[in-house]
């Protein structure tokens, strides 16, 4: 907008009123800002679970590697969730695969699996002659979103949550103690195997919302500042979900009216909230901590003297 | 000493059969070789060896998480799954295999002792709260039940995985190194734990290398460098030489390779066994390889 514009938002209420309200007025804006907001809550709910067991690079490689499942999808005229899902999951298999018979690390292995994929993505994508946006897949296109992608994205975040309810308790503890829920007879590949699917559906989700570079961000990011946030677990998924949904929302929001990327504004957003709970999250927060350290400095010696509670004897 | 357990007719009691197990990593590196003893229902027995000597290993193969290149692990006549499944094993795991900044309560971590017993969805029933309630009554840790798991001591952090380990109802239980970090009233208080839940009729199992408390609470004793040197009561086990033996032999990975050992047959054909001639303490000390393996034999005595 230029400054003529600006003046008069600035002098005329109502004019103001009708500028902020009118991404709202537009079919394809309420469209993207409700996806989004269910991509917010379905990224939110498993970047928990994804911070707490330290996939992060996991979630990277997975985002990148669904590239020619994208492509092969299309070029067969199959839904492109579908492609991305097996390309997805199968990267991860690949990955398991690997680490398992070499000696590399994993990161190692990581890098090299979803590189790969990706590459040969992107060189499927530039010869088989198709309509792909290669910059939608890789930067979203959630303002452009069509009627079919968003049922692919609707019916693939919903399967995510349903997994995720029904199995929430036994994630966690797989999470938390593989060990433990081996020696108590749980199936841990199992659950293995239902983390790495339910992250290739969730990146299915968000591929049209952030693009498959940005993904990533969506994946850990909320789960991350939440985990910063609290020391329960149901604190943490409420955290997660409200900052989540609030950057996707704000974020799609914004891109309106800055005409900028969709994608970009919702991770900057979400990286900004994680950098107001680094500094000022209540307990772990940096400043927060140097404060509380200062102030307990001089009855540090008592502090910590206190702390294992005088009725530690137990029969 | 008393290893007369009372055994209660009532609840059966387990014991663990290690059976002629090796165990080796995928940088071909042996942790364990021929391993075979018996840990016998209703004791505490002592798991000795150094670092690396392949207690970790051993545990392992016990909870079924590696799975040995040769032999097999059972609870009497259950295979280590079955027995899983019927929730007969409880482990409490070394303070650093858990991540203490997870954001879940000592209460939560003990529940998670009862998902074997719930249906899918893991909701607990009035029966799993109050178990989890009178395990974490036992170990004394009921007021520190909605603190975050990383806001405990040391003590009180053993502690509440030992109440996951009771809440679970195992009536076997493994610990590995229990004692570190702990200070010494809680090392005490847990030890009198480890002997009324032996007198209940649970088998324990506790890997340590604090040598100083075994004689006072262990049964028995399994030593254990990279094969089973030597098992049996507390009494007849634990000596001076075993100990010297235990700690002071060679590494598995400086004898000459399987194919290339005499045979067992062989091995036993030899005359009685010598005990060792130079001192463990010496920095040359380097025992006949072939006396060390003869006695790893004799006494791999399973009772």
């Amino acid at each position: 907008m230029n400054s003529a514009e600006v003046l008069l938002l600035a002098i005329s209420p109502e004019a103001a009123w009708s500028w902020l309200i009118e991404p709202f007025q537009l079919g394809f804006m309420v469209r993207a800002l409700w996806v989004s907001a269910f991509v917010g809550v379905v990224c939110a709910v498993l970047s928990c679970y994804i911070t707490l067991k330290g996939w992060s690079l996991m979630g990277d490689a997975v985002s990148h590697a669904v590239v020619p499942g994208v492509v092969v999808a299309y070029a067969l005229g199959l839904p492109f969730a579908l492609g991305a899902f097996v390309f997805g999951f199968g990267a991860t298999v690949a990955i398991g695969y690997v680490k398992s018979q070499t000696r590399l690390k994993e990161d190692a292995v990581i890098g090299v699996i979803f590189t790969g994929f990706f590459a040969f993505g992107l060189v499927l994508a530039t010869k088989i002659p198709s309509n792909i946006d290669l910059f939608h897949i890789l930067f979203g296109n959630i303002l452009g979103i069509s009627d079919q992608d968003i049922i692919q994205t609707l019916i693939s975040g919903i399967i995510t949550l349903t997994i995720i309810l029904l199995r929430r308790k036994d994630l966690l503890l797989f999470c938390f103690d593989p060990n433990h829920a081996k020696a108590i007879g749980l199936n841990t590949n199992l659950m293995y195997y239902t983390l790495l699917s339910v992250l290739a559906l969730t990146t299915v989700t968000a591929l049209q919302t952030a693009g498959i570079v940005l993904v990533v961000a969506m994946l850990v990011t909320p789960g991350a500042t939440a985990y910063l946030l609290s020391d329960r677990f149901d604190h943490m998924l409420l955290f997660s979900v409200a900052t989540s949904v609030l950057s996707c929302v704000l974020g799609t929001y914004f891109s309106y009216h800055l005409d900028a990327s969709t994608g970009g504004c919702i991770v900057v957003l979400l990286t900004f909230f994680f950098v107001v709970a680094m500094l000022f999250a209540p307990k772990y927060g940096i400043l927060t901590q140097r404060r509380t350290r200062k102030k307990a400095l001089p009855d540090s010696f008592l502090a910590t003297n206190a702390t294992p509670a005088p009725s530690t004897e137990d029969s | 000493m008393a290893f007369a357990t009372v055994q209660p007719k009532a609840s059966p009691t387990y014991g663990i059969s290690v059976d002629n197990i090796s165990v080796t990593y995928s940088n071909a590196r042996m942790a364990l070789y021929n391993a075979s003893c018996y840990v016998q229902p209703g004791t505490i027995t002592g798991l000795v060896g150094p670092n690396g000597g392949g207690k970790s290993t051993l545990f392992k193969s016990i909870m079924g998480f590696l799975s040995p290149s040769q032999g097999r692990v059972h609870i009497d006549n259950l295979s280590i799954e079955k027995a899983q499944k019927q929730q007969i094993i409880a482990y409490v795991p070394q303070a650093d295999e858990v991540d203490w900044n997870f954001p879940i309560s000592v209460f939560d971590v003990v529940m998670m002792g009862r998902y074997g017993y719930m249906n899918m969805l893991r909701i607990p029933s009035r029966k799993d709260r109050r178990l989890v309630m009178e395990s974490l009554e036992r170990v004394g840790m009921s007021e520190f039940r909605n603190r975050q798991i990383g806001e405990l001591s040391g003590g009180q952090k053993k502690r509440a995985f030992l109440a996951r380990a009771l809440a679970q109802e195992g009536k076997v239980i493994l610990l590995d190194e229990p004692f570190t970090g702990v200070d010494v009233k809680t090392e005490k208080s847990i030890i009198n734990l480890l002997l009324q839940l032996r007198d209940e009729g649970h088998t324990v199992l506790v890997s340590t290398h604090d040598l100083a408390s075994i004689s006072t609470f262990c049964d028995r004793v399994i030593l254990l460098n990279q094969t089973i040197l030597a098992a049996g009561t507390t009494d007849e086990t634990f000596t001076e030489e075993n100990l010297a033996m235990t700690f002071g032999g060679l590494p598995l990975s400086s004898l000459p390779s399987k194919s290339s050992l005499p045979s067992k047959n062989s091995l036993l054909a030899s005359p009685s066994a010598q005990p060792l001639a130079n001192q463990p303490g010496h920095p040359h000390f380097n025992p006949d390889k072939t006396t060390l393996l003869a006695q790893t034999d004799r006494m791999q005595t399973r009772e």
